[in-house]
């Protein structure tokens, strides 16, 4: 048996030595940001190679909210991610409801539908979608733009769908036979049930909507409207812009996510290993 | 399942208003507006207008070309590393697994903008701690910005570090869903680690792998961000422009609609073509 063990124990300190360093350089984006946002900008663009922590994100962050009012950005970002993800979880999940559990007249046609354009680029969208949103609805930089049009996504349609038909018949029939509501049923008896499910959907898309750029960046371009990833994009490429304060921006659209990462991983993992999401 | 017009349309009508306003209508619109001679008000009738001009437009070559280039090298070596970190992770030798999940699972949730701003920073020429640590260990610097070659390399590198984990959590998640005792008998056969990854893991994983591949060539295709921020607008000089920013660049900086939904529906056509390859390479053997 020792010689088994030890070529475990060998196994294993190859598996070690091969991933450990594969490991650092997958952090390293991640930690070079945080170092960054903590240096002056002199600091930065000296020539020696620092890669530690320094002591001035405080005077990055001022210069990043004279540069571009990032704290309002921030704000909108965070009501719009609040507001797109309730709507679209309702939304989907009532959907979704509906093609897991009932027989009704062009049901095929709508599965039909959502299945055979799911894989189509949303590029091919956007004009129109500018279009009607902009010109014709006359809501450019507004909230409404920025939430309204990014619902039709229906990978929740299918995620719900699925969730919702794999619970037992006799659930809901034991309701209805007591003459419990549909609607009753579905927000009493099955939401309840998919709460796991649900807390997966929510997290993908609050995520999704926090880091949206290319709509965003489109519709909403007045300063005043701008989510944040739009804000922190107008200043990458400036000449007189504080590289310090941009990093200090990174961090703080990076780092709570991070942390809801480590804390809900199961949920992250669940929604995104069902496809949930791109 | 009981037949209930009412109550299903009841709970599908919001859902379906906002789909068919903001995703179906759209497919249909695009498609119209191709055919549209669009910087003349108003928009008129001419099917060959937009469609006549790309096919003979260099910039468009030039921005599938690319495109086309990251697809080829860049996605199979990404979900080829994908598949490396799901079968290590998996691994039941691996000591502080939370560790390496949290290290190659976290640019899942790192937004577009603020990693292009890092990588644009790790890469700067004079400045850049990348080019810094090259000339530590005696190599040169690189000029990551200045020529086409070392920019698409720059694009690919971040694209993969973005994405890779992503489809690494796939994989993962069909690898634990073959059952364990295909591997015991195996295992009990004799039949080495290798073997049973090629003949066992592969084989059942096709499915879950033809779905990364597809996910990954559809988000490659409209790559937009990386070429826009970290290469400063396809830089240099268009050596890093793709069909996405090409579709930014006529459609709202140019504003000519009709021209850009014909790169549109280019970039549609491909991935049409894509997901029929899919299809068919996991139809159902009868």
């Amino acid at each position: 048996m020792s010689s088994l063990s030890s070529a475990r124990l060998r196994r294993s300190i190859a598996l070690h030595l091969f991933l450990t360093p594969l490991a650092l350089i997958w952090l390293f984006p991640l930690w070079m940001m945080v170092v960054f946002s903590t240096m002056p900008d002199n600091g930065i663009f000296s020539p020696g190679i620092e890669l530690l922590p320094h002591g001035n994100f405080v005077d990055n962050f001022n210069n990043l909210q004279r540069d571009t009012n990032f704290v309002g950005a921030i704000g909108i970002s965070v009501s719009v991610a609040v507001t797109y993800t309730f709507l679209s979880v309702l939304l989907t999940s009532m959907a979704g409801w509906a093609l897991a559990r009932y027989q009704f007249f062009g049901k095929g046609v709508v599965v039909g539908i959502i299945f055979g354009t799911i894989t189509l680029p949303y590029a091919v969208v956007l004009i129109p979608q500018f279009i009607m949103v902009a010109r014709d609805f006359q809501l450019a930089n507004t909230w409404v733009a920025l939430i309204v049009p990014p619902l039709f996504n229906s990978l929740g349609v299918l995620f719900m769908r699925q969730s919702f038909s794999m619970m037992p018949d006799d659930l809901f029939d034991a309701a209805r036979v007591e003459g419990v509501k549909e609607w009753r049923i579905f927000l009493f008896v099955a939401l309840p049930l998919a709460r796991p499910m649900l807390a997966a959907l929510a997290i993908i898309l609050f995520l999704a909507s926090w880091n949206n750029y290319l709509w965003p960046l489109l519709i909403n371009s007045q300063p005043g409207s701008m989510t944040a990833p739009v804000a922190l994009g107008t200043l990458i490429g400036l000449t007189k812009v504080s590289w310090g304060g941009i990093m200090a921006g990174a961090v703080m659209l990076t780092v709570p996510m991070l942390i809801v990462f480590v804390l809900l991983q199961r949920h992250f993992i669940a929604g995104i290993a069902a496809g949930a999401v791109k | 399942m009981r037949n209930r017009n009412a109550t299903a349309y009841r709970f599908l009508a919001p859902y379906l208003l906002i789909f068919s306003v903001f995703w179906v209508w759209p497919i249909i619109s695009s498609f119209m507006i191709s055919f549209q001679a669009t910087r003349t008000v108003p928009w008129r009738f001419a099917p060959g207008f937009n469609w006549g001009r790309l096919i003979g437009d260099p910039a468009f070559f030039n921005a599938l070309k690319n495109t086309l280039l990251i697809l080829v090298i860049q996605v199979p070596v990404m979900i080829a590393l994908a598949m490396v970190m799901a079968v290590l992770l998996n691994s039941p030798l691996l000591k502080a697994r939370g560790l390496y999940r949290f290290a190659f699972f976290a640019p899942v949730v790192v937004g577009e903008v603020a990693y292009s701003a890092v990588f644009r920073l790790m890469f700067s020429l004079d400045f850049g701690i990348v080019n810094k640590l090259l000339n530590s260990i005696g190599l040169p610097k690189i000029d990551w910005f200045s020529n086409v070659t070392p920019a698409m390399a720059l694009i690919m590198i971040a694209v993969t570090w973005r994405w890779a984990g992503y489809n690494a959590i796939i994989l993962l998640a069909g690898m634990q869903s073959i059952p364990e005792d295909v591997y015991e008998a195996a295992t009990l056969d004799r039949v080495s680690k290798l073997k049973q990854f090629f003949h066992i893991t592969l084989p059942l994983l096709k499915p879950v792998i033809v779905f990364c591949l597809v996910l990954s060539i559809i988000g490659t295709m409209q790559l937009f961000t990386e070429p826009f921020l970290i290469t400063e607008r396809g830089g240099p000089g268009g050596g890093t422009e793709t069909l996405g920013l090409l579709l930014y660049r006529q459609g709202f900086r140019s504003l000519n609609f009709g021209y850009a939904s014909a790169v549109a529906y280019t970039m549609a056509a491909l991935a049409i073509a894509i997901t029929l390859v899919q299809l068919w390479l996991t139809r159902e053997k009868q």
